[in-house]
């Protein structure tokens, strides 16, 4: 159980590593989410919209990202979750999700912790950078 | 050359309502590696206070893709979706989405903007969920971005 009185800002959470994605996780993926776009699927397609080769899912990146806060707390607790796609992952990259305590509050009787979450390739390039509100 | 019509701002889509599936909801599970049982086993899951399996955080995204949300806008605009890739997304959740449920929305283009001289053209989409008893689960706001 995460204790707010206990939290500081500048915490980090627990990270995560996830990897490396392959090309039959985004097969799997898009039958599971829905998403059709062959840009993740099939090279030629994504060569002509182009783009080097298939590429990772943005929303797969993201449910990734979500795995560290749902790791942290349960999901319920997650109030807000968002981020931008700063850049676009290939298969065979992996992703390592971090975050940090950016903001302490009380609103309405809930006891909220603002984050700071970013998930990074093995280079250590930023994929997403994002913000959640959790409740505590 | 996609040209940006900014006549589609405020432009709202019919309504839809999907139910969520338990199979559908263990199979996207499965493919972005969790492994909680709470998304697998709705005993696990009432035991931690859920009304049954509760769907992954982003999973609200996913009954917009299958309501056709995302790409009705493509389609409307003339992009294809080749050249689209999601910009941003953002989540807020005000109550549990469970299997079972029959979430209904309706999606609204709320802005549209150029960059870099119309070679990267922005859409912004907004689209609030409501469970069958008219509770109001979760907004999703995307960013869309097209490569000219």
């Amino acid at each position: 159980m995460v204790d707010y009185s206990e939290i500081e800002i500048g915490d980090m959470l627990p990270s995560i590593t996830k990897g490396p994605i392959t090309r039959t996780q985004l097969a799997l993926f898009a039958g599971a989410s829905g998403d059709p776009n062959p840009i993740h699927l099939d090279d030629d397609e994504a060569k002509a919209g182009g783009l080097p080769g298939v590429i990772v899912h943005g929303m797969l990146m993201m449910a990734i990202l979500a795995q560290m806060l749902t790791k942290w707390v349960p999901q319920n607790q997650v109030k807000a979750f968002s981020n931008r796609f700063v850049a676009m992952a290939m298969p065979g990259d992996s992703l390592t999700c971090m975050g940090s305590v950016v903001a302490k509050r009380e609103e309405n009787g809930l006891r909220l912790v603002e984050l700071e979450i970013v998930a990074q390739n093995q280079n250590g390039d930023d994929m997403l950078k994002g913000v959640a509100t959790v409740a505590i | 050359m996609v040209a940006l019509d900014k006549e589609f701002i405020g432009k709202e889509y019919e309504p839809f309502a999907l139910e969520v599936e338990k199979g559908r909801v263990a199979q996207f599970a499965k493919s972005i590696g969790e492994e909680n049982p709470v998304y697998f086993n709705a005993d696990v899951a009432k035991n931690q206070g859920y009304r049954d399996i509760p769907v992954p955080l982003t999973f609200a995204f996913t009954i917009t893709m299958d309501a056709g949300q995302s790409l009705n806008v493509l389609e409307d605009l003339g992009v294809e979706k080749t050249n689209a890739v999601h910009g941003e997304q953002g989540f807020t959740y005000h109550s549990d989405i469970c299997v079972g449920d029959v979430i209904s929305g309706s999606q609204k283009i709320t802005d549209m903007y150029d960059k870099k001289n119309g070679a990267l053209f922005f859409i912004e989409t907004e689209i609030k969920l409501v469970n069958q008893n008219d509770v109001h689960v979760a907004d999703l706001r995307s960013v869309i971005v097209v490569r000219n």
